[in-house]
């Protein structure tokens, strides 16, 4: 039971935070304007990736993931599977009845 | 005798701790948005026509203003954070102040979202969605639902933060002891990580 | 009276050295000693209430026809019994009790991670408990849709639903709040030296069954919440008149409740390991195989929830990956009998009632297990879902596995947490009464059940009366068995003889501290050095 001093831990620089937003209004902008081409199935795919790659800034840069201990990272992978897994297995009985 | 085992017990302090815990209370967070996002899903996939019929009555720009909002809060937050750790104490608590007018603003919009809605006579239960196809109640009982527990969650990120913010003004929460800021500025970007996928998924249904 | 109490109390966790006396020195404490008993307490209350409630539910099925009460009457009673054993027995259980009071001294550590996040946990636990309890009372009168508040009945139905719902999200934010701790608890608070795999293995089985209280509890909230929802603003989710699907709901439901039961049976297990060893002075066989198979319980225990749903209409494709993966989480709990069965081999048995209560739990557990075979398979599964095979099959694992763990580690411990004994010969006979009620009580019900007894009817055909019969005198026998024991244990906390510090000779850092243990538990934080159970 040490005394824990967060001293020593990673500050990120502003710039690093302002070039995340700035990424991060650029991919909202690519979302919206994807939606005026009609890619049938594609559209909710690249959707979802781009908001899926969006989350990763966030979890990465601005909640500082990327410098977090490997037990972080790996629990924050391990719940993302779960959650993926949930979707999936419920999917099969609708796509399938 | 217990006073100052309480008092040791309580001088224990571990920030690497309070921080899991914070990442802990997270992933029950997305569990529980978990939940709305998979009835979306097989809802969506069994009315998909009607889905994106009835998500035609959304307003992108309300949505998409909405996103930036958020987006601009996060960073802001973020940055609160690196200026508290720099010991730049008043421009973190101009930071955090910002990231609640952010907030504020998000709540404004929702209202007249709302509130747009609601003169139309568009709401759960209401006389007119009753007489909507299945597809479309069903979405604007999503649109609800999830964009209303989004809202409490904002609202309560924003007193959160708040609250933060008049601990660093009295002191508490300084340079050397900051985990509180983290874990706020933590729960504020799990609120910013939900609208970044609720805002594709209910305004930008092709 | 009270001046030899309180010194035998002077020193321990048992004196109140704060500002508050009696009740409120508990009611205010975060010591996780004193939490531990709190909820040790309250859940044997409400597990009284729920057994009163079991047995009026059997005197009324004594008889085909109305026997005690009308039909409404028994749809509300087998729905209260299932709340009260399920969210505020079963669940909270092993882990709010002895997870609370043993854990961090197992560990090495003074307390918990978050000790007032810990008391918050409790107080939450008793609002929704009263809650649950004031459902049955209010104006609209108690719910009756069974535990599992099925939709679209469960949206329809005029019955106090709504209150009973939010009562379980309460107590679902309690068991969340708990899992956090733990788990916290388990990375930050271990003595140095005491790497995870040279942690016990009960620790091991609370920390794996907190990880399923966090991550699948919210589940069942937000679906609770749009129960409500519907309720109160029509959404329509699982309306069919709207466009829902009611089987999306028992999606929903299952996919928390399925875990659920993994948080019932995982710390049970883990008293078992701790006791077999300590009785049959051998180190565990196989330690890392049981510490990994709780962890594999967890993770496939999330997957399997469609096993509830075999009728309900799901696709093909579905119906045999359930079944093939409920097959697969099987193994890892068969493991764990094996390697107690291996334990107990050419080791040095002693018969204490801690020791007979776990050979009950293994066979009640196994008898439990098995028939979980025949309802995993599709084929049988159409035969007995919803009959009294099922009741009969979750009641083995559940109270002849968990019951009977949770009464084995209330034996074992006992003496660490009182400083006295309690009279064996009664702890032993009451166990003894207690296995041949269980018996008489539910096997009959695995019978009827394949001849066609349904769950939850309140009548039945003349031909299923015998077999009533003798489970109803079973449940009493029981009942019998049940009074004795906590006879003997609340006489014994008071009046019992002293008991040392180790009167098992058991290994575990809990017994190297003395007992009644002091508040801080340990004088000096231990350095461990090696693996555990180092039975010489």
């Amino acid at each position: 039971m040490t005394e824990h001093h967060s001293t020593s831990a990673h500050i990120t620089p502003y710039r690093t935070l302002a070039t995340v937003l700035v990424v991060l209004l650029g991919l909202t902008f690519v979302t919206i304007e994807i939606t005026s081409f009609d890619l049938k199935a594609w559209n909710v795919t690249i959707a979802l990736l781009v908001a899926c790659l969006k989350g990763y800034l966030v979890l990465s840069y601005f909640m500082h993931l990327k410098y977090e201990n490997l037990l972080t990272k790996i629990l924050v992978g391990m719940v993302i599977v779960l959650f993926a897994l949930i979707i999936i297995i419920t999917y099969i009985d609708y796509l399938f009845r | 005798m217990e006073h100052q085992a309480k008092a040791h017990l309580l001088e224990h302090r571990d920030d690497e701790a309070a921080k899991l815990g914070m990442w802990l209370f997270i992933f029950t967070e997305i569990l529980l948005f978990g939940g709305l996002f998979l009835v979306y899903a097989v809802y969506r996939a069994m009315y998909h026509t009607q889905f994106h019929e009835a998500s035609l009555e959304l307003n992108v720009v309300f949505g998409a203003v909405n996103t930036i909002v958020l987006l601009v809060s996060s960073m802001a937050v973020a940055m609160a954070l690196t200026a508290l750790q720099e010991n730049k104490v008043k421009l973190s608590r101009q930071l955090i102040w910002l990231t609640v007018l952010c907030a504020l603003i998000f709540m404004v919009n929702k209202y007249f979202e709302w509130g747009a809605k609601f003169e139309h006579d568009i709401y759960p239960g209401s006389e007119l969605l009753r007489k909507l196809e299945h597809g479309h109640i069903l979405y604007y009982g999503l649109y609800f639902a999830m964009t209303g527990l989004h809202a409490l969650h904002v609202t309560v990120g924003m007193i959160i933060l708040i609250v933060v913010e008049r601990r660093i003004k009295a002191g508490k929460v300084h340079a050397e002891k900051f985990v509180f800021l983290e874990n706020a500025a933590l729960y504020w970007h799990l609120v910013d990580l939900i609208w970044i996928f609720l805002f594709p998924l209910l305004y930008l249904i092709t | 009276m009270r001046a030899e109490v309180q010194d035998f109390y002077r020193g321990t966790y048992l004196e109140n050295t704060g500002r508050y006396k009696g009740i409120w020195a508990w009611l205010t404490s975060t010591d996780h000693k004193r939490i531990g008993l709190m909820y040790l307490y309250a859940i044997s209350a409400f597990f009284i209430v729920g057994v009163i409630i079991g047995l009026l539910m059997r005197i009324e099925l004594i008889a085909p026809g109305k026997t005690i009460v009308e039909p409404q009457a028994y749809n509300g009673l087998f729905t209260v019994h299932g709340i009260i054993m399920i969210f505020m027995v079963v669940i909270p259980g092993l882990s709010a009790t002895f997870g609370n009071f043993s854990l961090p001294i197992m560990i090495g550590a003074r307390d918990v991670a978050f000790p007032r996040l810990n008391l918050f946990s409790f107080y939450l636990f008793l609002f929704g408990s009263f809650l649950a309890i004031l459902s049955q009372f209010m104006r609209h009168g108690p719910p009756d849709t069974g535990w599992t508040f099925y939709a679209p009945y469960s949206t329809s139905t005029g019955t106090n639903v709504i209150m009973a719902t939010t009562a379980a999200f309460i107590l679902g934010f309690s068991s969340i709040l708990t899992g956090l701790n733990f788990i916290v608890t388990v990375h930050r608070l271990r003595a140095p030296g005491m790497t995870f795999f040279r942690m016990p293995l009960f620790p091991w089985a609370i920390y794996a069954t907190a990880w399923i209280q966090l991550l699948a509890t919210p589940v069942v909230g937000i679906t609770l919440l749009m129960i409500i929802a519907e309720r109160l603003f029509h959404i329509g989710f699982f309306d069919p008149a709207l466009g829902g699907d009611p089987v999306l709901y028992q999606h929903l439901f299952w996919i928390y409740s399925h875990p659920a039961v993994y948080i019932m049976i995982l710390p049970a297990m883990g008293v078992i390991t701790e006791i077999i060893p300590t009785f049959c002075q051998r180190k565990v066989y196989g330690y890392k195989a049981i510490a990994l198979s709780s962890v594999a319980i967890a993770a496939v225990g999330y997957l399997v929830w469609g096993h509830h749903m075999y009728t309900s209409g799901m696709s093909g494709k579905s119906l045999w990956l359930f079944s093939f993966l409920t097959f697969v989480v099987a193994v890892p709990s068969a493991i764990k009998v094996f390697n107690w069965l291996a334990t107990m081999y050419k080791g040095s048995i002693d018969m204490k009632p801690p020791f007979l209560f776990a050979l009950f739990f293994i066979f009640l557990f196994t008898i439990g297990g098995l028939t979980g075979l025949v309802l995993g398979a599709l084929a049988t599964n159409v035969h007995v879902h919803d009959t009294s095979f099922v009741v009969a099959h979750f009641h083995y694992i559940i109270f002849g596995g968990m019951g009977f763990a949770a009464f084995a580690a209330v034996h074992y411990w006992f003496p660490k947490m009182y400083g006295r004994m309690y009279n064996i010969k009664q702890a032993t006979i009451a166990s003894i009464i207690m296995f041949i009620g269980f018996n008489l009580l539910y096997f009959p019900q695995f019978i009827i059940g394949i001849e066609g007894m349904p769950r939850r009817y309140y009548d039945y055909f003349p031909q299923f009366q015998p077999a009533q019969i003798v489970s109803t005198i079973g449940g009493f026998v029981l009942a019998a068995g049940l009074v004795l024991m906590f006879y003997n244990l609340i006489r014994s906390a008071r009046k019992g003889e002293k008991a040392p510090a180790n009167p098992w000779n058991g290994t575990t850092l809990e017994w190297q501290i003395p007992s009644p243990p002091p508040l801080e538990n340990f004088e000096e934080i231990p350095h461990i050095e090696g693996k555990p159970y180092n039975f010489k």
